[in-house]
């Protein structure tokens, strides 16, 4: 319930922020975005696992836009929607590979794959731009041209709505049997096995979601942006995902984007006053975090519960 | 390839095999005892590198004598490891031993970033060389190649004094098979009279050290800049995963075959050269999850 008022708090600010204070759109686009990347690592943390490289699928969308927007000059949606399956088949592979392994051992091969993805990126300069990056121009969305203003408003609307239906889709996710079949992968996989369930498969597809979310985010971001640099797939960006997860907390979806918002702003305002000490800051904050909230900003919200009805 | 190249890069393999086992044997005798990866330990074989770097530059500067820039080495490590390492075990990771493993994890993660900023705020982010050891000891002239004697023989021989050294000390002495014994099983171990608090921070503070000494012996040889760290780390864990979880001897197998292939790389393929551990561990793993001398574990219901 409480739950639900912030998630219509948030839209309304978000839609207010969308009209009243312009300039305020692109760090919202940006926090959306990243949270819905942020949505698929807590998916994955909910089968008790954390990825070190899935800022990997959001780079892969990121340069899918851009390469197709250059050569073709597709439509926006379009390009999105390429993106999205790009970054998703690209989880479904290297998925097939990864979900046979637990703890650390996924943890590390996930940053494995995902510093091979930007170490070819940045080393092959004449196809990627090397670590300068490739920018592409405006593309039109759903056919319209549009000026920056409105192209911005269009896309923060859009975003919106993505993060929203990815919301209550992964809501759905968790609590449907193969939702809660993740979850067991974290209490006893062995239980799972007895059950007739396949771990690997229920994990695989919990991979190939979290993949499509962070592909889905990626691909936005790099609309948003116009600029897809390699340091979208550097771990420092995936240590991010993780630490707004944690920041938001896994016991719901709302988490992602509550953990996003606050890191978006923390970082537009309090980067001048950091300089130089960013990381420094994010890693005390998250240990604070995990020894004070282990269940983040979502477990604060549910600990205080309007009081039931009996 | 012709003959020079093959040798040459067998030595810049051996001798980078040489200080990548030595940082892989203390990130697995840590875990092997706490149950944790360590992902701090990158950072304290980069800050083990600045320190001797800086205490290198100090020698010259003082004009003290050219005799103590090996014993300067040593005693980087030796000032860093266990402080850096004392700190980290007794302000973190000793308080998340019964939490989460994704929070254990995550705590290291943290401990990473923090130090990674610390180098970069202490030591700037211009590459640090300083070679004066290895022109001290010379080069010598092998099959037609002249290599530095610090590289060939001195990197190689640290590395065999402290595995040996390591073997001694958890097989022969009472306190080292404590450690063994926590390695088995923490709570039985506890229950037969080991200090569990002490083992660990001890095991620990070997443990950075050995990471903080591979870092400062790499310092005359490699250029310091940020992400090493981060470098070390992921080489690192591909020597333990390949080799097995808790695997000292089959370490220094891994480490050979990441240090030789990439070595190898740099002559033949340079745009590959930082990919081959990656693509080394994800072959091995491919074919053997749990690493190539690791024991099957037992499955618990």
């Amino acid at each position: 319930m409480f739950i639900r008022l912030v998630t219509v708090a948030l839209i309304i600010l978000t839609v207010i922020i969308a009209h009243s204070f312009p300039w305020l759109k692109t760090p919202v686009i940006f926090s959306l975005c990243n949270g819905l990347a942020v949505l698929g690592v807590i998916v994955l943390i909910r089968a008790g696992q954390v990825s070190f490289g899935h800022a990997m699928y959001s780079c892969a969308a990121g340069y899918t836009v851009v390469f197709l927007a250059r050569a073709y000059q597709l439509d926006g949606l379009l390009l999105i929607g390429l993106a999205t399956m790009v970054a998703t088949a690209f989880s479904a592979l290297l998925g097939l590979f990864i979900v046979r392994y637990r703890g650390i051992f996924f943890g590390m091969l996930n940053l494995a794959f995902s510093m091979v993805l930007y170490s070819i990126i940045s080393k092959f300069t004449t196809v990627t731009g090397g670590t300068d990056g490739l920018s592409f121009s405006r593309p039109q969305l759903a056919g319209f041209i549009l000026e920056r203003d409105a192209f911005e408003t269009a896309l923060l609307y859009m975003v919106l709505a993505c993060a929203l239906i990815c919301g209550l889709l992964a809501q759905r996710y968790f609590e449907s049997a193969p939702g809660q079949a993740l979850g067991a992968i974290k209490t006893n996989e062995t239980r799972l096995e007895y059950l007739g369930i396949s771990a690997k498969h229920v994990f695989w597809m919990g991979y190939l979601f979290s993949g499509f979310l962070a592909g889905l985010g990626g691909s936005l971001f790099a609309i948003a942006q116009g600029l897809v640099t390699p340091e979208a797939g550097y771990w420092v960006r995936s240590g991010e995902f993780v630490f707004i997860a944690i920041l938001g907390g896994s016991g719901h979806a709302i988490g992602a984007y509550l953990g996003a918002f606050i890191f978006e702003f923390v970082r537009f305002y309090a980067a001048a006053l950091l300089t130089g000490a960013w990381q420094i800051t994010l890693g005390i904050v998250l240990i604070v975090i995990i020894f004070l909230a282990p269940e983040g900003l979502v477990g604060m919200l549910t600990r205080f519960r309007l009081p039931a009805r009996r | 390839m012709t003959t020079e190249m093959f040798i040459l890069a067998t030595l810049d393999g051996l001798s980078a095999a040489a200080l990548l086992f030595m940082v892989a044997l203390g990130l697995t005798l840590i875990f092997g005892v706490m149950g944790i990866l360590n992902v701090a330990h990158g950072s304290l074989y980069a800050i083990g590198g600045y320190v001797a770097a800086t205490l290198g530059l100090a020698i010259d500067k003082f004009g003290l004598s050219p005799a103590l820039y090996l014993p300067a080495l040593f005693l980087a490590a030796i000032l860093i490891g266990p402080l850096l390492g004392g700190i980290l075990e007794v302000g973190l990771l000793r308080r998340i031993l019964g939490k989460d493993h994704v929070l254990q994890l995550l705590v290291t993660f943290a401990a990473f970033m923090i130090l990674e900023d610390v180098q970069r705020l202490v030591w700037g982010t211009q590459p640090y060389f300083v070679s004066n050891v290895m022109t001290q000891f010379g080069n010598t002239d092998i099959l037609g190649i002249t290599y530095t004697n610090y590289q060939m023989i001195v990197i190689p021989v640290v590395a065999a004094l402290a595995y040996y050294g390591l073997r001694y000390f958890l097989t022969k002495t009472w306190l080292g098979r404590e450690v063994i014994a926590m390695t088995f099983h923490r709570e039985v171990a506890t229950a037969m009279g080991v200090n569990a608090k002490l083992v660990s921070l001890l095991t620990f503070v070997i443990g950075a050290g050995l990471g903080t000494l591979g870092g400062a012996l790499a310092s005359p040889s490699t250029a310091l800049l940020p992400g090493v760290g981060a470098d070390m780390i992921v080489q690192s864990f591909a020597v333990i995963a390949i080799a097995g979880l808790g695997q000292l001897g089959g370490a220094a197998l891994a480490a050979c075959l990441i240090g030789l292939s990439r070595s190898f790389a740099v002559y033949l393929m340079p745009e590959l050269a930082v990919l081959t551990p990656y693509i080394i561990m994800v072959l091995v793993l491919l074919v053997r999850p749990e690493g190539l001398f690791a024991a099957t574990s037992m499955r618990r219901i």
